[in-house]
């Protein structure tokens, strides 16, 4: 791996000083499929960079780590260039500071991949409108995560419908994965009209409102959230006119599966890491209509 | 409800309506929770029952039980999925299991999970016996129904064979003796078979007949894993997504093409089988061939099994055994030698082979296709036995350029453009062109230019036998090749063994090496040489 410190720099000077390392380690960089831009809050950078090099070894990508620092001081651009760590591709974490923070695009648009799809990733709090901000207009991709919001995760989730445009996504959707395919597998058998239902998560989780929405939406039927001692999402049972259908996890790694007539079953289901979810989200980069209904449908319903 | 059997069969009837279907347009329909724009729910089996004869095989061990664990932790195994094995083993379920867990740790390739094994392990079952005790496949049968009524998997099971074909005939016999491969209403049987599909076309026609007897052709797969790697399915992206390259996929822009399958090891333990049956039979006939019909076809109207298989049909019926075998083919026996660092046996030194066999173990064929796309471009394909390194490819040569506007002395060392798609290992595609060398002087060399799957989407890709038993169970045919393919395949190998037999001893190579003289003088004939891989 090598590592390379530029402080007080320019968009121009990083992409030469690219070209330099790897020229002189060979040609580590080719094959790249993307540009992962991570626009976080220093605190989340560690593990944000972790997950998205991680993610990166299925999708080679130039990741850019975008970090505003202190906006009262002196315009500054610090650049740390890394290449040959875990990853197929590059890595380069960004601090700006001073004014310079106003127009992160600046220097974020000269560095990305010519012709390949660009990604923003918001770890933390992202921007209300994601389309409309600088960053996020420069990307097909825009990847937002409730769960970033602290508290306010459930919340956030209104602002994204509100603020929703082709392209944008939310982590706290694509940890439902296993549970709508899980879901949609038990449906596969017909089970009958269902009438009413409830998702059972740990209090303020912003995945169990979203798929609550996303059964109502698909199923014409109210499914509600109520709350439990989780951890993440603990149940979904759905009244059906054979009986009760129910998938209930209680120690986030093994659910059971339990269907009128038939015997319980035991599955797989468990908790994924931010890159697993990441990989998700880069393996397809059209947008998520799915998506979509389901987190407009919340909106409309929420009452907070 | 007082009858015993009624909720069974209720299960039966519901897990069955679907066990066609899974996931097709149809299902969505069905199912209010799936929609075809619902592109991150990924392709789940229905409930079903896999039952592996044969568990304590090689294969079974390095790659079936691993790839059924890696389909788990991936999240598309259906809930109640069972695995029933059946050997001649005085074992208990748990035996079975623990022959399950240490292939799984030893040779998946996913992270070792505690809840996924769990949920496996819950519908592990195994069934002691011989092929020929009908008593076995009597308790086969029971077990199987008493799975139906604990885990809800609808009367759908997947027979895979994993035994060597002399087997098959007895194995068909008791499943159609037992009614196991009879599919009530509603559920459904499949059969899946591992090459080799006979030795001649006599054989495979006879083996059909065994197979078809018990299983229509449609619950047959036949599993030739090359078309289950990506590198392998990609050669149809490549060909059929991109506008790049169709333009000079023909005559008119390609000069040949080498197809090629080396392997670095010897026969190791497989004497018993490999002696007699060759490399022409062992790899040509299959994976080569198979090969050669997906590089050379039309492009099928649809992805669809019956469209992709017509395509392949077709031009592998378009393929013309050159007219003089003996200078257009070569075969080869490896001697001893120096593999790659390592003193090693020649073949008729192996354990367990005849010292007088004639058994070859290189074999190199030219064939042509008798079709307007290819008419005079000739298909080379060749395999072998402990040659340099262990590579698959496709290469496909372009014509020179037809006029060189440089002088003679620049372009000296400047060959011929290829595409090349690679097999295995370092799965990728690599196209090789003309590139000024830097400088004041206008000298053109060869480069090449790299896609690498280890790079790109290495991660995600599946083993190909993942890829093959989801489609056994979804039940997905495109894969998989047809009886007609098998057979027109025998037809193309069957006059070449027949001068083979003729011709004694197959010319020795040295291990380590690139092939025998033939081989390479079969090639200058026609002013062409082998790539150096």
């Amino acid at each position: 791996m090598t590592t390379f410190m530029l402080s007080d720099t320019t968009a121009g000077k990083i992409s030469a000083q690219f070209t330099h390392l790897r020229h002189q380690m060979g040609a580590p960089a080719i094959g790249m499929v993307l540009t992962l831009v991570v626009v976080c809050e220093e605190r989340h950078q560690y593990d944000a960079l972790r997950a998205a090099t991680e993610a990166a070894r299925e999708h080679p990508s130039r990741i850019i780590v975008l970090i505003t620092r202190e906006p009262d001081e002196a315009i500054r651009l610090d650049a740390e260039l890394r290449i040959g760590e875990n990853t197929p591709g590059e890595v380069v974490v960004l601090r700006l500071y001073g004014e310079l923070a106003h127009h992160a695009d600046s220097v974020v648009s000269p560095l990305l991949l010519p012709d390949t799809p660009v990604v923003v990733w918001w770890p933390g709090v992202a921007p209300e409108v994601p389309s409309k901000d600088p960053i996020g207009a420069l990307a097909q991709r825009r990847i937002t995560d409730a769960k970033g919001f602290d508290g306010g995760g459930v919340q956030s989730l209104v602002t994204r419908a509100k603020g929703y445009a082709r392209g944008d996504t939310d982590l706290s959707w694509a940890r439902l994965t296993p549970w709508r395919s899980l879901l949609a597998a038990a449906f596969d058998q017909p089970v009958g009209k269902v009438r009413k239902g409830v998702v059972e998560a740990a209090a303020g989780h912003p995945s169990a409102p979203l798929l609550a929405a996303w059964l109502s939406e698909r199923l014409g039927a109210t499914v509600k959230v109520t709350d439990s001692d989780g951890p993440g999402l603990t149940a979904v049972r759905l009244q059906t006119s054979d009986g009760e259908l129910a998938v209930v996890r209680a120690d986030a790694r093994l659910a059971t599966l339990c269907r009128p007539g038939q015997p319980d079953r035991n599955v797989a289901l468990a908790r994924r890491t931010t890159s697993e979810l990441m990989s998700e989200e880069l393996r397809r980069l059209d947008s998520d209509e799915i998506y979509e209904a389901a987190v407009k449908r919340f909106a409309r319903t929420y009452k907070g | 409800m007082t009858d015993p059997a009624a909720p069974m069969e209720e299960a039966v009837t519901v897990a069955a309506a679907v066990a066609g279907t899974a996931t097709t347009i149809e299902a969505a329909e069905a199912n209010p929770l799936r929609d075809p724009r619902d592109k991150r729910l990924p392709r789940v089996a229905g409930p079903c029952v896999m039952v592996l004869f044969g568990v304590t095989g090689d294969l079974a061990k390095r790659k079936l039980l691993p790839a059924i664990y890696d389909l788990g932790n991936r999240g598309l195994l259906p809930p109640g999925f069972s695995l029933v094995g059946f050997a001649r083993r005085d074992w208990k379920d748990q035996d079975f299991a623990q022959l399950t867990h240490d292939a799984v740790k030893a040779h998946a390739r996913t992270p070792f999970r505690e809840e996924v094994w769990k949920q496996l392990l819950e519908g592990i079952h195994f069934v002691p016996g011989e092929f020929s005790d009908e008593g076995a496949f009597d308790a086969l049968a029971m077990a199987l129904n008493e799975i139906d009524q604990t885990r809800g998997t609808g009367g759908n099971y997947a027979f895979y064979l994993s035994v060597p074909p002399k087997f098959f005939p007895v194995v068909v016999e008791q499943l159609k003796r037992t009614g196991l491969s009879d599919a009530p209403e509603g559920s459904w049987r499949r059969v899946v078979i591992e090459k080799p599909f006979g030795h001649d076309l006599q054989s495979a026609h006879e083996l059909n007949e065994i197979t078809t007897s018990a299983f229509p052709e449609s619950s047959i797969f036949r599993i030739d894993h090359y078309l289950g790697k990506e590198t392998v399915q990609n050669i149809m992206a490549l060909r059929f997504a991109n506008n790049l390259y169709e333009p000079i996929w023909n005559r008119g822009f390609v000069d040949h093409v080498q197809i090629t399958m080396a392997e670095d090891i010897g026969i190791g333990g497989r004497a018993g089988y490999y002696d007699g049956i060759g490399a022409a039979r062992d790899v040509i006939q299959n994976h080569l061939l198979q090969l050669l019909a997906l590089v050379a076809m039309e492009d099928p109207t649809s992805f669809d099994a019956s469209a992709l298989r017509r395509e392949k049909e077709k031009v592998l019926r378009a393929v013309r055994l050159p007219s003089d075998l003996k200078a257009y083919t070569a075969r080869g026996q490896y001697s001893a030698g120096w593999q790659g660092g390592q003193k090693v046996v020649g073949y008729l030194q192996e354990d367990g082979i005849s010292p007088e066999s004639t058994t070859e173990t290189y074999a190199a064929i030219k064939l042509e296709i008798a079709n307007r796309r290819w008419a005079g471009v000739p298909f080379y394909l060749r395999t072998g036995k402990r040659l340099g390194r262990r590579v698959t490819e496709v290469a496909v040569v372009f014509q020179r350029a037809p006029h060189l506007p440089f002088s003679k002395t620049d372009t000296e060392i400047l060959g011929q453009n290829a595409l090349v798609v690679r097999v295995q290992p370092d799965e990728g595609i690599t196209v090789r062109f003309g590139s000024k060398v830097p400088g004041t002087a206008m000298e053109v060399r060869d480069v090449s230019m790299d896609f690498a799957y280890g790079e790109s989407f290495l991660e995600s890709s599946p083993e190909a036998y993942e890829r093959l038993l989801l489609d056994v169970m979804i039940g997905d045919p495109p894969l998989f090749p047809h009886q007609r393919e098998v057979e027109l395949s025998w037809t193309i190998l069957d006059p070449i063994e027949e001068f083979w037999t003729t011709q004694g001893q197959p010319e020795p190579y040295e291990s380590g090496s690139w092939g025998p003289q033939s081989a390479d003088a079969m090639m200058a004939r026609d002013g062409r040489v082998w790539r150096r891989l």
